[in-house]
């Protein structure tokens, strides 16, 4: 078990940055998401943590080693992939097994450990057939054991659900943090999925344009996003941002505006009304600027209709317009 | 992990080989055809196109590639949609017909030489069917009409299979969408031919035409084995030059005729045949 | 069944007779022997062969030695146009380097040239270095028309390969090699083996470089090519089929392949 320390890592492409000096900790044992929209540069930071794409500047400590210079064999980690990477010419018996067999791990115990995984993912019937008789969900935990089979100090997760149909994706999801849990390996998870990284991880990275904007527990990073990019990526529908005179911006989420009496709140035009069951979503005008207000339980509001809301005020995350940064007490 | 030499490493044998039995014979090959007695000199041009045979070389050539190359190329379109449209049993009937594709011109020359010899089947049938009496002759210098058609018909059995195979893989990298596409919108399956799948397979057909180009002009066993020296193309001649006069400087001056017209013909059809970028998908 | 779908079927039977009839007549003409080749007007449906053609096709001194030499000009071929190939081809498949594209379209322009004819002056260099009139010279030549499409086929079959599972065999304690060893090599190889058995085809085929090449030494090709005009019909019908056998059997053993190799190395 380890931890990870990524100090000043950068990564530029000819002449485009992709990551911009880097500093991000793990410590032993932690669940970390990296949390991001497609190029913010996350992935890319995955691979420089593993040793598949080198930095341009900055150093990867893996429980306190430096390995910037070593090759991925060398850094003790495992990964699995976006795609999986199962060898499709070998059982999965010997997918499972190949990182020990390639450590020269002794018989017996790349036996105990082929059984071990096999059980916590519920492979067992399988360890027998090749890859292209298994399905994708199946196929995803096998790449899963063979990560988990080397007992490595750290994994690396590289978008591993997404390629699950949604509701496989759910189930894979509850699977794997209670496998995790019990192995206690410190894990690096880069995800574009926000819920999977509220639901997965103990803290949570969001990467922007090669910077990170944030880093906090889920509750934080939802309640209390420090810059307006991380409102409005994380939660769905995004945090509202409302332009207020003295040049600040409001940042309220819609499940925290309530309905309140006329004359009592801020006037608000629905234009579409969309009954989810669990939720009523209005989406509207207010004093000119877009809003979209989720109300619990299921509301008759026509479209066109006038009401009258209020932002709950403990929940208000107030931003400079200028910078989209959090002011500090608002 | 970029290491910096290792593609390098890699391709470095493969390089180094085709420079040295590629580039270097190839320039050497040019050395030999302007050179005589070590000098450089046309001589071995003046002689080769003083030669009786250069003419009918040149000509005979050409001829079997502007008949030999559009027909493959139809019937090559023509089975590859054939086989478009076969459910069962398309792998039994592709294989037999992408067989020739592992025949040598030689091997080709010498099937239809049974043919169409004297005492052939060809003679035989036609005897059977009353046409003829007697054995007919088809491969001699009287009937060079006959011996081309033969020469030519040899070459479309034997190398059909290729374009074929490049059309078939270039028609199953289209999705059936477009021609659905088509059909939806008005088109009849002739319209949805020449105006879909046609232009969209203009690649593999460009692929093609080179490819089967570039091999037909340097086809010379073939006729060997039908007409001898009887019927002269421009590899036949190349290699008579210098098999029987020992001459290797008129041999190499055929060679660079014919490498002028393979390069010549090659850009023809990239120029012809491109696919403007704006198409490409 | 329609008039459209008989039409439709019967010139599938049509084109497949076109291309099967020929095959099977100068069959039957190597085996049927001299009576067979003599006989006028051959019966419609040639009678069964005793294989005497073909017996005494072999017996003649020098059939064995050029089928001798030309298997060996061919194993020659296929073993170094694969092994100077594959690696060339996966360095094209897996990095982006300067050079890449010259590399390219050195390969590419062999496509536009008579390769064959190149033969003509590497008759001088091939004596000065002892190997004119050897099987290995031979298969120097050929390897020079097979490389190309070794080079090419490869190429598109590790593209085919995902990097993913190569860096997970990194991830997983692999050097370079072993994971080419590992999961590249195993995964590429019907692919590989497919390429190798058509070089085989491409040199066991040629005949001009193989004539200029050999004088008495000569491959199959070069050996018939040169008693043409000299031996009876029936002796030459028995080494058309010859020659064609060993190329028809490795069609079909090849036949899963035929796309993947002359449909993407064309394009």
């Amino acid at each position: 078990m380890a931890g990870v320390v990524i100090d000043g890592i950068s990564k530029s492409f000819g002449g485009t940055v992709a990551l911009a000096a880097l500093d991000l900790d793990v410590a032993d044992r932690e669940f970390l998401a990296l949390l991001g929209p497609s190029g913010c540069g996350k992935t890319t930071l995955l691979r420089i943590i593993a040793g598949l794409e080198t930095a341009t500047t900055g150093r990867v400590l893996i429980g306190g080693r430096d390995v910037t210079q070593l090759p991925p064999r060398a850094r003790g980690l495992a990964m699995v992939f976006q795609n999986y990477a199962v060898f499709p010419h070998l059982r999965v018996r010997d997918n499972i097994a190949f990182g020990l067999k390639m450590s020269g791990a002794d018989r017996d115990r790349i036996a105990r450990q082929v059984r071990r995984t096999a059980g916590l993912l519920q492979l067992e019937p399988y360890l027998d057939r090749y890859p292209a008789q298994l399905s994708g969900g199946q196929r995803q935990r096998v790449a899963v054991a063979r990560a988990l089979a080397v007992e490595p100090a750290l994994l690396l997760m590289d978008e591993p659900l997404s390629n699950l149909d949604a509701l496989l994706r759910l189930d894979m999801r509850a699977e794997l943090k209670d496998v995790l849990r019990e192995a206690g390996t410190t894990t690096i998870y880069v995800t574009h999925d926000q819920t999977e990284a509220m639901a997965l991880a103990d803290r949570i990275a969001v990467l922007h344009g090669g910077q990170i904007e944030q880093i906090g527990s889920p509750s934080a990073i939802y309640h209390t996003p420090a810059t307006r990019f991380v409102g409005g990526f994380v939660g769905a529908p995004p945090m509202n941002f409302l332009r207020t005179a003295d040049g600040r911006l409001m940042g309220i989420r819609p499940e925290d505006i309530d309905l309140v009496d006329e004359d009592a709140g801020l006037a608000f035009r629905v234009s579409v009304v969309e009954p989810l069951g669990a939720q009523t979503l209005l989406t509207g005008t207010t004093d000119g600027q877009l809003l979209r207000v989720a109300l619990a339980g299921e509301h008759a509001i026509a479209t066109g209709a006038a009401l009258y809301l209020r932002p709950r005020p403990d929940r208000i995350r107030w931003m400079d317009a200028a910078t989209g940064r959090a002011i500090a007490a608002g | 992990m970029p290491i910096r030499w290792l593609p390098y490493a890699l391709i470095a044998p493969a390089a180094l080989f085709l420079g040295v039995l590629f580039v270097i014979p190839l320039v050497q090959t040019g050395a030999l055809a302007f050179q005589v007695h070590d000098a450089w000199a046309l001589g071995n041009f003046t002689r080769m196109t003083g030669d009786l045979n250069f003419a009918d070389a040149l000509r005979n050539s050409f001829q079997l590639v502007l008949v030999a190359v559009p027909v493959q190329l139809c019937l090559a379109m023509g089975m590859a949609m054939m086989l478009r449209h076969l459910q069962r049993g398309r792998a039994i009937v592709l294989w037999v017909w992408s067989i020739p594709l592992g025949i040598s011109d030689l091997a080709a020359g010498l099937v239809w030489l049974t043919i169409l010899t004297d005492q052939g089947y060809l003679n035989s049938v036609l005897f059977h069917l009353g046409v003829i009496a007697a054995p007919e002759g088809w491969l001699t210098y009287e009937t060079p009409f006959a011996l081309f058609m033969a020469v030519a018909i040899a070459e479309i059995w034997r190398a059909t299979a290729i374009v074929l195979l490049i059309l078939v893989a270039g028609v199953q990298m289209l999705p059936k969408e477009y021609g659905e596409a088509a059909a939806v919108f008005g088109a009849s399956p002739w319209q949805a031919f020449t105006k879909v799948t046609l232009p969209l397979l203009r690649p593999s057909i460009q692929s093609a035409l080179i490819l089967r180009t570039v091999l037909a002009f340097e086809a010379f066993a073939v006729v060997m084995a039908l007409g001898g020296r009887n019927f002269p193309v421009l590899v036949s001649e190349a290699y008579a030059w210098k098999h029987f006069n020992q001459d290797t400087g008129v041999a190499a001056a055929y060679a660079l005729v014919i490498m002028a017209i393979s390069v010549a013909a090659t850009l023809v059809f990239l120029r012809l045949l491109r696919t403007p970028v704006e198409q490409q998908t | 069944m329609t008039l459209r779908r008989g039409i439709f079927l019967s010139g599938i039977g049509v084109i497949s007779a076109w291309v099967l009839l020929p095959i099977w007549l100068i069959a039957a003409s190597a085996v049927g022997g001299q009576g067979q080749i003599s006989a006028w007007p051959k019966p419609l449906w040639p009678a069964g062969g005793t294989l005497d053609g073909l017996a005494s096709f072999l017996a003649i001194e020098g059939v064995w030695k050029a089928t001798a030499n030309s298997v060996a000009v061919a194993l020659l071929t296929m073993a170094m146009a694969i092994l100077l190939g594959a690696p060339a081809g996966y360095a094209l498949a897996r990095f982006n380097f300067r050079g890449a594209n010259l590399f390219r379209v050195l390969v590419l322009m062999t496509r536009a040239f008579p390769v064959a004819i190149l033969a003509l002056p590497l008759t001088v260099s091939f004596i000065r270095f002892g190997v004119y009139d050897t099987a290995f010279g031979v298969a120097l030549m050929h390897t020079t028309l097979a490389l190309p499409f070794a080079v090419l086929v490869s190429a598109s079959l590790f593209q085919a390969i995902p990097r993913e599972l190569e860096e997970a065999a990194w991830v997983f304690g692999c050097t370079r090699w072993q994971a080419a060893m590992r999961v590249v090599l195993p995964l590429a190889l019907p692919g590989i083996v497919a390429t190798a058995i058509f070089a085989f085809v491409i040199s066991w085929n040629e005949v001009f470089a193989a004539s200029v090449l050999t004088v008495r030494n000569r491959t199959l090709t070069a050996y018939l090519l040169a008693v043409l005009s000299e031996s009876p019909m029936h002796l030459q019908f028995a080494g058309g089929f010859l020659l064609i056998v060993p190329s028809v059997l490795f069609i079909f053993l090849v036949r899963k392949h035929l796309f993947a190799m002359w449909g993407i190395a064309n394009r």
